[in-house]
Parts: C-alpha cells; sequence; structure tokens
C-alpha cells in the first residue's frame, strides 16, 4: 500500500495543475442561468481545450487519442480537476462509460472510428437501456432489430435517456433472438442519432429540466459494423458497461461534492442563526462533520476500488457499493444543505432572494434521482447480495 | 500510487489470520473471557515468538521495526479473531505512547520489554468525566507521586506497568508500587477487561515528552479501527454463512431480499470502514497534512458502523443471534466498547469539525499537536 505519487505521476500532477491553472474557465458558476443548450455548448469547448492540450482520456490508449497513461493517473486527473475548481465535463457518458466498452468489446475499426471523437467532445454520446418494461429488469428488453443485408432494422422505445437532445450517438441494447431465453439474445448497437428513424421526445423531471428523454425507433437502419461485441452476446457488454458506470463513473462526482461541501462551510461560516454563524451551532457542526467524513471515505472507496481495476483489467461487483454510497451521501448532504438554510433552502433559481442562485433548490430535487438512475439502490443491493456474498438470487 | 496491499503486507494479514485461528479459536476465546483478565500467559508466548509484541518498535528496542499499515493489518486480524487479553492495549496503546513520548533510556526500559513480549502494559487516560480529551484531565503528580483515579483503564490488572496521562505529564508506573489499587469494572466487552486504577501517593516515572501524546493516540485509534474492521468481517462472514444455511418456507433465508439488503449494508459498512482505517493508517504513516482529520474521519464511521453491523447480523439471524450460544454478541460487545473507547463518533464528528468547519490552519497536523500537548501542560 503506498498512496505516494511515483516520480511520473508527479511530474504528470505538476504539468496539469500548471495547465489548468492557466486555462481552466473561473466563470462556470456564474452561468446557473442561461439555458441548459448554452451550459452544453460552454462545457462542449472546455473539454475540446482539453483535449488539445492532451488532457482528456488519460488513460485511454494513445493510438486512440488518448494519453496512454495508467488509471492512477486519470485518478490524479480528476484530484486536480477538483483542487482546480474546474468545470465538468461535457461528454459524460462517452467518457466515463461508452469510450471504456468500446475500448474492452469494440473492433480495431469501431476504436478509431469513436474514441478519439468523444474525446474532443466533436460526438455527444448517450445510452439507450432502459424500457418502459425494461428498467431494474433490463433483459426484457424489447427493442427488437431484425437483419436485413447488411443492416439491422430497429423498432421500439427506450427510456430515462440522458442527453439524447445533445447526442450524436447512442450505445444501444436490441433484442436480436426473440427465441431464446431472455439474457441470450441481446446485442449491443452503436447508432447515428441522426439517422433517419430516430425520435427524441424530451422528459420532463421533476426538477423542471428535460435532462431525460424518450427515444423512439421506426425502421432505422444500422450497419451490421455497428454491432459491439458479438451478436446475441450484448448482455455481457452492457454488464460491463453497468460496471464501469458504477465502478469508475464516480470518480468525476469527486469535483461536484468537494466544492458542494467547501461551499457549504463558507455558508455555515457566513450565516447567523440564533445570533451566532451556523458554523458554531453543536448540532450543525456535527452534520457538517459527517459530510466531510462520507465525502472522504467515499474518496477512499473509490481510490480503493480503482488499484484493483489497475491490477485486475476490470472493475468488480463490489462497484456497486460506489454507486449506493455517492447516492444516498448526495441526498443526505443535500438534505443538510437544507437545514442550514432554512426556508431559503426552497428558493429556486431566479429568485432574487435565493442562495447561490437556487443551486441548493436545484440540488435537493436533482439528488432525489440519484438512488434511481443508474441501477436503484435496491437493484444494487441485490448485486452485492448475489454476485458479492453469493447469496441466492432473489427473482 | 496504489491502494492495494504489498507482497508482504498481504503475507503478514494471512500468516496472521492462520495464526490467530490456531492459536485463539472461539472455544479459547470463550474460554479467556471467563477468567478474571482474560489474559493466557502461553498465548502471549506464542504472540511474542511471532513478533507482533513488537511489530511497530524500532529495532534498537528489539522490535520489528514495522508501519502503521502492518499494525493495523495485524490488528484487523485480531479482531476478527476476537483476540482477548491485553494486545492492544500493550503493543497499539501503550507501546505507542512510550515510543512517541519515552527518551532512549526509558524506552529501553519499558519499550523494549513490551516489544521482547516479558512485559503487559496499558494507558491510563479516562477519568470521571469520561472524557477522552486529554484536555479535560485533573489527575496530576506532586513530587513525582500520583494521587487521583483513572477510570475504564483496559486489562490493567496484567499490566506490569501502567503508563499514565495526568496534567503535568506522561508516566509509567510500576504495577508493585506503593500505593496503586486496582478494581475490575463489569464491562460489557468480555474478552478485554476494563478497571479502575486508584493512585494515592503512588511513585511514577515521568516520560520525557508530551508532545508526542497526539500522534501516538492517533496510531491507537487507527489500530482500534482496525481490530473493529475485523470483527465487523467476521459478523458480516457469520452472517452470510447462516443466511445460506438457515431455511423458512422451505427456502434458504438469504433468498428473501429484506435478509439481503441487511448483508448488503454490512458489506458496505465493513468495506467502507476498512478504507477509511487503511487510509487513516498511511496518512499517519506518512504523516500527511489530513492525517488527524483522516484519523477522527475512520474512527467516527467505524464507531457507528460497527454497532450497526453488529445490529444486522443479529437480525438476520433471529432468535439464535440473540442466544448467549451464538459468538455474534461476543462482537458486539466489543464493537460498544471499542465505539466509545478513544472516542465516539460524536467526538470524531466534533474534532473533525475544528479542522474543516473552524478552518483553523484546517488540516495542520503540527499546529493540532501543538494545540493538543499546550491543553496537557497547562
Amino acid at each position: 500500500m503506498d498512496l505516494n505519487l511515483s516520480p511520473e505521476e508527479i511530474k504528470f500532477r505538476d504539468e496539469l495543475r500548471t495547465w489548468l491553472a492557466a486555462n481552466a474557465p473561473k466563470d462556470w458558476d456564474e452561468r446557473r442561468e442561461e439555458s441548459m443548450e448554452s451550459r452544453f455548448e460552454y462545457l462542449k469547448r472546455w473539454q475540446r481545450k482539453l483535449y488539445e492540450g492532451g488532457w482528456a482520456g488519460i488513460s485511454w490508449p494513445k493510438e486512440y487519442g488518448g494519453r496512454g497513461a495508467s488509471l492512477m493517473e486519470q485518478v490524479v486527473f480528476w484530484q486536480e480537476m477538483a483542487l482546480a475548481s474546474a468545470p465538468p465535463l461535457a461528454n459524460v457518458l462517452g467518457l466515463g462509460i461508452i469510450g471504456p466498452t468500446i475500448i474492452a468489446f469494440g473492433t480495431e475499426a469501431q476504436k478509431k472510428r469513436y474514441l478519439a471523437k468523444i474525446l474532443s467532445a466533436e460526438e455527444i454520446w448517450c445510452q439507450g437501456f432502459s424500457e418502459p418494461d425494461a428498467g431494474s429488469d433490463l433483459a426484457n428488453v424489447r427493442c427488437e432489430a431484425k437483419l436485413e443485408g447488411d443492416h439491422y432494422i430497429v423498432n421500439g422505445q427506450k427510456v430515462w435517456n440522458s442527453y439524447g437532445w445533445a447526442a450524436d450517438w447512442c450505445e444501444l441494447v436490441v433484442r436480436t433472438d426473440p427465441d431464446v431465453p431472455k439474457h441470450k439474445g441481446m446485442t449491443v448497437l452503436l447508432v447515428d442519432m441522426k439517422s433517419p428513424g430516430v425520435e427524441v421526445r424530451p422528459l420532463r423531471q421533476m426538477t423542471g429540466e428535460t435532462e431525460f428523454n424518450e427515444l423512439f425507433f421506426h425502421d432505422l437502419r444500422v450497419p451490421v459494423a455497428n454491432v459491439v461485441g458479438k451478436v446475441n452476446e450484448g448482455w455481457g457488454v452492457a454488464m460491463g458497461t453497468l460496471m464501469h458506470e458504477r465502478g469508475t463513473f464516480g470518480a468525476g462526482l469527486q469535483i461536484t461534492y468537494r466544492r458542494n461541501m467547501e461551499r457549504l462551510i463558507d455558508l455555515a461560516r457566513s450565516t447567523q442563526r440564533n445570533g451566532r454563524p451556523i458554523a458554531e451551532d453543536p448540532v450543525m457542526r456535527q452534520k457538517l462533520a459527517q459530510c466531510y467524513a462520507e465525502i472522504e471515505i467515499m474518496r477512499c472507496n473509490q481510490m480503493r476500488a480503482f488499484s484493483r481495476i489497475s491490477a485486475t483489467g476490470v472493475p468488480g461487483p463490489e462497484g456497486s457499493i460506489q454507486k449506493i454510497f455517492w447516492s444516498e451521501l448526495n441526498q443526505r448532504f443535500q438534505q443538510i444543505a437544507q437545514e442550514l438554510l432554512g426556508p431559503y433552502g426552497q428558493l429556486e433559481a431566479g429568485d432574487p432572494h435565493a442562495v447561490d442562485n437556487g443551486m441548493w433548490a436545484y440540488g435537493y430535487l436533482r439528488t432525489r434521482g440519484n438512488t434511481i438512475e443508474a441501477g436503484t439502490s435496491e437493484i444494487q443491493r441485490n448485486i452485492i447480495g448475489h454476485f458479492v456474498l453469493g447469496l441466492p438470487k432473489s427473482y | 500510487m496504489q491502494f492495494g496491499l504489498s507482497e508482504s503486507q498481504q503475507i503478514l494479514k494471512d500468516t496472521a489470520r492462520k495464526f490467530f485461528a490456531g492459536e485463539s479459536p472461539v472455544a479459547a476465546v470463550r474460554k479467556a473471557m471467563e477468567t478474571e483478565t482474560a489474559y493466557d500467559a502461553a498465548l502471549w508466548a506464542k504472540l511474542a515468538e511471532q513478533g507482533f509484541t513488537g511489530i511497530i518498535t524500532p529495532e534498537e528496542f528489539g522490535g520489528m521495526g514495522l508501519g502503521k499499515v502492518e499494525l493495523i493489518l495485524l490488528m484487523e486480524e485480531a479482531g476478527y479473531a476476537l483476540l482477548p487479553g491485553p494486545f492492544f492495549s500493550t503493543v497499539a496503546l501503550a507501546g505507542a505512547v512510550i515510543d512517541a513520548c519515552a527518551s532512549a533510556e526509558q524506552k529501553k526500559k519499558y519499550l523494549a520489554r513490551i516489544a521482547g513480549g516479558q512485559a503487559r502494559s496499558t494507558v491510563a487516560l479516562v477519568e470521571a468525566a469520561g472524557s477522552w480529551d486529554p484536555g479535560s484531565l485533573k489527575i496530576s503528580t506532586a513530587d513525582n507521586k500520583l494521587t487521583g483515579t483513572k477510570l475504564f483503564v483496559t486489562d490493567a490488572a496484567v499490566a506490569d506497568f501502567i503508563i499514565v496521562v495526568a496534567r503535568d505529564g506522561i508516566f509509567a508506573v510500576d504495577a508493585k508500587a506503593a500505593g496503586l489499587h486496582i478494581e475490575p469494572m463489569k464491562g460489557m466487552d468480555l474478552a478485554r477487561k476494563i478497571y479502575s486504577v486508584e493512585f494515592k501517593n503512588t511513585p511514577a516515572e515521568k516520560l520525557a515528552n508530551t508532545s508526542g501524546l497526539a500522534s501516538a493516540l492517533d496510531v491507537a485509534t487507527a489500530a482500534l479501527c482496525a481490530e473493529m474492521v475485523g470483527g465487523m468481517q467476521r459478523a458480516l462472514e457469520l452472517t452470510v454463512a447462516y443466511a445460506k444455511t438457515r431455511k423458512q418456507f422451505g427456502k434458504p433465508i438469504g433468498i428473501f431480499q429484506a435478509v439481503q439488503h441487511l448483508c448488503a449494508d454490512m458489506y458496505l459498512e465493513t468495506e467502507s470502514s476498512r478504507s477509511a482505517t487503511y487510509y487513516a493508517a498511511w496518512a499517519l504513516e506518512e504523516n500527511t497534512a489530513d492525517a488527524t482529520a483522516a484519523i477522527s474521519v475512520a474512527k467516527m464511521y467505524s464507531s457507528d458502523a460497527s454497532r450497526t453491523v453488529g445490529n444486522r447480523g443479529i437480525q438476520v439471524h433471529g432468535g439464535m443471534g440473540f442466544t448467549w450460544e451464538n459468538d455474534l454478541h461476543l462482537y458486539y460487545r466489543r464493537a460498544k466498547a471499542s465505539e466509545t473507547m478513544l472516542g465516539d463518533a460524536t467526538f470524531h464528528r466534533e474534532r473533525i469539525a475544528r479542522l474543516v468547519v473552524d478552518g483553523a490552519a484546517a488540516g495542520d497536523k503540527k499546529s493540532q499537536n501543538a494545540e493538543r500537548a499546550a491543553a496537557l501542560v497547562k
């Protein structure tokens, strides 16, 4: 066990730190009132800048536009991004989930075609996994793909799709063989979102945003060359994707969590209650300390998981504790922010009395979805029960 | 950067697992807890033979000179086996304080005997106020003689000398010294006994400095967290095994999600405690800026987690979990005693708040140590 950075890691960190100090934009927080589209364009430009500087896809192979560095340097990257209070990256799903899946399961041609453009944010990616009748029971997907010559003809519906409104490409799970047990007849396709037969309908969330979408496919034609992995073996590919989602995706959340914690401490110091700063209230001190500790433990859990991935090459099912940990922590954190702010906590963006222009009201509502998206807490606990602890499968 | 264990660390952990399973199986633990002191001299000799009693003692004083990470790996396995007797008190608590606060001559006298297995010891800190904050202490010396009472002193009856933290310094008191009176307290942990220790004009030898105390207590706290992690791991394994074999409604109860989710939460809490504890030990070894906060993070989380892991484990076991015959309550009892020892979750949350909410030199370990030392000599 040695968490000291190696000489190469230190060199990497120092170079990155210097680059971020000169290049990371400082005005992201001031853009809360801009439209979702305009904010997204901002983040795309920021990711492009990182890519051009050689800082996107730290652990991705060099021949596909990555830096060819270690997974540990990827961890250093997220830490430095957090320290520099840098904005998040636009192509979240492409970087965290779909790129790693293509690296693991894709053909050489697919790697050459897609990976660099994920890194540069030239092509934004989304995922088409869930359906109205295939949520937690993902193997129940019905969206069908029938082979016709050298194309699959896709018909069906997907739901809870993030970034569909901005996406150029989609990692789509389809049913290619309806006559075999449900886990065995699924295939993963890479779908051009701009091709005919794709319809994106925004789905309004409880936050008021339309971050999610429904996707409809009507006789969409997808070239056979766009199959990832083998035909009818999409379940393994999808599970690989989800393990990335659960295991490594959380690393980028460090940025948000640490910044939120720092901001909350500032507010606790500057907000008076009962004639003294809230930071001096013994009950609120306990709650703030609890939050700090849990964010630290999330970081330690992640470092352990990353070390394991770098040693074995794949994230394990223990990644499920990460998903439970970050989502439930985020909800507890937002509730404590609400307690700290009192009646001001409910004020949304645009209200002149709102603290931080409604960021805390938004955070409270948005995090409500955290324990549902990317596999519910209940499914994560089932996964731990069955795959980690070896208890019999309950369904 | 690598969070995983090195090959030699893994070997140490595996060796310890095998050693404790062979030399201190649960039947032996139950036998020891029925005795007055839970101390087994034959077992102690074997611990010394393995070098475990000198694991962190520098080689010049007869120890193995290993680091904090090695210490916690050993303590994790001791916790897994519910090792009875004064190992924690002697090696992780008294050993750490002597190493940090004694002169070279005093180390030869005290630490070398601990490392070699010839002596057992403990630290007397808490007084009637029940606080682990050295700033709260009342007891002090006059002419190097101690008067006053310490409570909740672990393993005092088998200590050859007791390290006493007083207002005016840290002292070593011989077990046979005049005016020393030790009375058992009926603590919940049957395998680690606690005592009240009364001093009446008791001769005491002052250790060289107090400035190392805060770090030494941090070392002991990391070791205690690791012991708790081991206990959690054992409770988790016992519970999962039970859920796989116990049948109701014609099925193993582990098939039901209500039961699975209790087990999943035990796993999450155990692994998270482990991550926090390993990190804290490493931070301490490297003397990082956040080491003190990291120790409090680990103790805060492990204190709560070891209790809730026990709660869930007993719940899954149903009526059997509530019996004397089942081993879970032995771990549950130790978890409660360890929860408060060296500060409970509330104590450590306040310590974290001082470091990160007040932001007074946030994470600055040196100033924290200085503060604690200043409180001591006031």
